[in-house]
């Protein structure tokens, strides 16, 4: 059948500036630069572009620049181009559209309606530059009171605290599977997290063995495929996040297809090789809130009750509900993944269309929690399209202890957005198993990438927070007069329980 | 309380804020004095007010009721004062009330205020204690009868105070007429609340009373985090926050004031990260617990209640206090000057670091019993 589609990108190259390298020939997983020997020039399969950009950063002499298509359908509000090409491709092919990374429609962001406060007059700012600013965070249940013991005037501590986790800045990286991502990927993130002090999620693959010396800041998940779930991958984490949802495709499990379950990942996933991972789309031992107290119950007394056990589900309808029931259940943390939450592949029409925004979600969780006197039972860990420190500020504001970040992990690393993820061939090495392509992720300069972004954006927090005239970050936790909202309606102030601007 | 929280935040602002001077004076033996001293010392700091509050609390006022709780109730209608009559004679057995006694001065719009001198009714106080049923009646008589407000309520002690220069409210109040052996005293400098004789200080609850200057950035959390524990912040200010803390902690949880302090102005983590492991414990335990009562933002504040005086700062000392000594009495001020003018000899006189409470105790034996722990 021909295919009635063209070409998403199209690639200029300048001939003059091109030196015939082959760089850009061999960067290119998709194919779409080849060399012509008989004229001995480069020529580009526009069709095959995803617009990566690896070849243009890689291109020595700045030869190469990419756009979109101009030849477009005609303009319509409704029959998009998005949709057009959805419709001929479904047309084409029969299959669900698959696509990678979070939802990329501007519908479902709220950050950019919320505004944050700075003190004027009446209080003074905090320079941070000058002055200690705190953001140590600890995840993990608090009881309700202390009890201590006057002893010859040192007071002792009778009350036994649950196990947390101490991070140094509210930002922990969020589940990106083995498999789904290299090892190099996985050490690059683990090896930040221990730099920096925070924690990386291995996601849902297991992690290899290598990777042990790690675990005290790994959180290791536990998901419906139980991959690579063994006692000594439980022991060896700080945390376990019972995975029961992901924020891009609440509802259904993930999908890793035979061709990315290398030999490593075979021994590490416990699966034969080459044979797809389909994790089923609920937790079988799971249909309703008593049988996840069993699960984290089990979990707990497998690890003797030394570690935190985190839940994390997709924001949905009744969010608010199924999380004061998972801390009932025995949850230390709540992780909430919103809409616009990533992938490495899910049907682009679910991940468009299935959840509620996070900023909502910490809203109604936090406050419900409070209502129910439950609040320090559990902390919640945000997650879903945090795209800066301004964005950690204000879900840290509307209620989350921290937040979780995957997406700008990878931008960090090198990704730009692209969203072909789950097609295995990720030029910048990051969404592939390929050896050949996965040596271009260096864990030791990724790690770099991602200890620097880190540290940026903690200093951008502690000024936030210093123009606030706070100086530690428990003070701004759900401290939501630090914040307004700009054009949003009045429902949906009450909701987030924020004031409007000028209110 | 939505009358209340209207008058006291009219136009809806997050909260009420304020500046202020601070002065409060004990006799450590216990021995009671007049207004003279302590009046001098906080309208010596005249230019930290702007007029818009003063006010006092006498602790060893009502010896001759010690026995009592002492309403001081303030009226802005008629109506409101039946509505008042009706539910405290209901509740409690009123043992003798009239007019706080006033006279000319340069106040603004003073509104009837009335004292009484009660007893719990025992028969429908079931299980309670008599200080949570007391806290009871009083936030219903807050919320309830509307434009009636008590602003006073603990045994042996009462708090004066309105709209107007501390030395004005003093002369009010004919402050002169009475003796005390401790004296909190307040001047007033709100942004937002003119005219509303609740707002200015001290604020109290039972024989709690708290004194502040400041404005806490952790405002929002702190509120929310008290709500949970069944606290309604009505009055929207950040003393009123305060207040409820120092109650959930050393009233409830009955955590002594030196832990206390380090809740509410706790330590950094590089301090706490060099202690000894023990004491390091007990500290991040705390601030893991308590963190969201961690009073962020600049502050001072005096929290008296009988027998004790405790003067605080924030964690970096963003508001001033300084503390003296002269013979068997303390005194704790937002500026030196005042205690210089009451007392030009200090036996002792230091600035306390931010954070480190400065703690006054009675020495006899008979009010030390009185101790809520």
């Amino acid at each position: 059948m021909r295919s009635y589609l063209s070409p998403e990108y199209v690639v200029h190259r300048d001939q003059e500036r091109c030196i015939r390298c082959k760089v850009c020939v061999n960067q290119c997983t998709y194919e779409t630069h080849y060399y012509d020997a008989e004229d001995d020039k480069v020529y580009s399969k526009d069709i095959n572009c995803t617009n990566c950009q690896r070849c243009v950063v890689f291109c020595p002499t700045n030869a190469l620049t990419i756009t979109k298509n101009p030849s477009a359908y005609k303009e319509n509000d409704n029959w998009t181009q998005e949709a057009i090409v959805a419709v001929k491709k479904q047309a084409e092919t029969g299959g669900v559209i698959l696509t990678g990374m979070g939802c990329d429609k501007p519908h479902f962001t709220f950050w950019d309606r919320l505004v944050l406060n700075a003190s004027q007059v009446t209080n003074p700012s905090i320079d941070p530059l000058r002055e200690p600013m705190e953001i140590r965070t600890f995840l993990g249940a608090k009881p309700d009171r202390l009890e201590l013991e006057n002893r010859e005037g040192d007071a002792v501590l009778l009350t036994e605290l649950a196990p947390q986790l101490c991070l140094e800045t509210p930002i922990m990286f969020s589940a990106l599977s083995y498999g789904a991502v290299s090892l190099n990927v996985h050490e690059s993130l683990a090896r930040a997290a221990t730099e920096f002090g925070t924690f990386f999620n291995t996601g849902e693959g297991g992690l290899d063995s290598r990777l042990y010396k790690y675990g005290d800041h790994t959180i290791v998940q536990v998901a419906s495929g139980r991959f690579g779930v063994h006692p000594q991958y439980l022991d060896v984490g700080a945390a376990i996040e019972i995975k029961i949802g992901q924020g891009a495709k609440p509802g259904i499990g993930g999908h890793l297809p035979g061709e990315k379950v290398t030999e490593d990942i075979s021994q590490t996933r416990m699966i034969p090789a080459g044979t797809d991972a389909l994790s089923p789309a609920p937790q079988h031992d799971i249909y309703s809130i008593e049988d996840l107290r069993q699960l984290i119950y089990a979990l707990k007394e497998a690890t003797n009750y030394s570690k935190p056990v985190s839940v994390k589900i997709a924001a949905v309808h009744n969010s608010a509900a199924i999380a004061s029931g998972m801390v009932r259940a025995g949850a230390d943390i709540i992780a909430l993944d919103g809409v616009r939450g990533a992938t490495g592949a899910a049907p682009r029409i679910i991940r468009d269309n299935v959840g509620i925004p996070i900023e909502f979600a910490i809203a109604s969780v936090d406050q419900r929690l409070r209502e129910e006197g439950i609040r320090n039972k559990a902390s919640i860990v945000a997650a879903g399209g945090i795209r800066n420190s301004a964005d950690i500020v204000k879900a840290i504001a509307l209620g989350a202890d921290a937040v979780y970040i995957a997406t700008a992990a990878l931008v960090a690393m090198g990704c730009t957005v692209c969203q072909k993820c789950y097609t295995g061939k990720c030029p910048w090495g990051i969404a592939t198993t390929d050896p050949w392509i996965s040596k271009r992720i260096n864990p030791k300069i990724a790690s770099k990438r991602l200890v620097n972004l880190l540290q940026a954006w903690s200093s951008e927090i502690k000024e936030m927070m210093g123009g606030m005239g706070i100086n530690a970050v428990e003070s701004l936790r759900g401290n939501r007069l630090h914040l307004r909202t700009v054009g949003l309606t009045e429902a949906e102030c009450r909701i987030l329980g924020v004031k409007m601007a000028g209110e | 309380m939505d009358s209340i929280a209207r008058m006291n935040n009219r136009y809806g602002d997050d909260k009420d804020f304020a500046g202020c001077s601070i002065f409060a004076m004990m006799n450590l033996q216990g021995k009671r004095f007049s207004s003279k001293d302590p009046v001098r010392g906080i309208s010596s700091m005249h230019e930290r007010g702007n007029g818009l509050g003063g006010g006092f609390a006498l602790y060893g006022l009502y010896p001759e009721h010690k026995d009592d709780y002492a309403f001081h109730v303030m009226y802005l209608s008629k109506e409101a004062k039946k509505k008042t009559d009706k539910l405290l004679n209901e509740s409690f057995e009123v043992i003798h009330d009239e007019e706080v006694p006033t006279k000319e001065a340069n106040v603004s719009e003073p509104p009837k205020v009335w004292r009484y001198f009660v007893q719990p009714n025992v028969k429908k106080m079931s299980t309670k204690t008599a200080d949570d049923y007391v806290l009871e009646k009083v936030m219903r008589v807050n919320t309830e009868t509307g434009k009636a407000f008590v602003f006073s309520s603990g045994k042996n002690m009462g708090v004066f105070k309105g709209v107007g220069f501390p030395e004005d409210v003093a002369e009010f109040f004919c402050l002169e007429e009475y003796e005390a052996y401790m004296w909190v005293c307040h001047g007033r400098f709100p942004t937002n609340t003119p005219g509303w004789w609740g707002g200015a200080h001290p604020f109290n609850i039972l024989d709690w009373t708290v004194v502040h200057n400041g404005e806490l950035s952790s405002y929002g959390i702190n509120r929310r985090y008290l709500e949970m524990y069944g606290y309604k912040c009505t009055m929207q200010t950040d003393t009123e926050v305060l207040a409820y803390a120092f109650d959930l902690l050393m009233r409830r949880q009955k955590l002594p004031i030196n832990i206390v302090s380090q809740i509410v102005a706790a330590p950094f983590w590089e301090e706490i990260d060099r202690l000894e492991p023990e004491q390091a414990r007990v500290l991040k335990a705390l601030r893991q617990t308590y963190g969201s009562l961690l009073m962020n933002g600049p502050f001072s504040v005096v929290v008296a209640h009988h027998g004790e005086m405790i003067g605080l700062t924030d964690r970096i000392k963003l508001r001033p206090l300084t503390a003296g000594t002269r013979g068997d009495f303390l005194y704790l001020s937002s500026e030196e000057s005042a205690m210089r003018l009451v007392s030009p000899t200090l036996d002792k006189s230091w600035n306390p670091r931010g954070g480190e409470p400065v703690v006054g105790r009675l020495k006899t034996s008979k009010l030390v019993e009185v101790l809520v722990k």
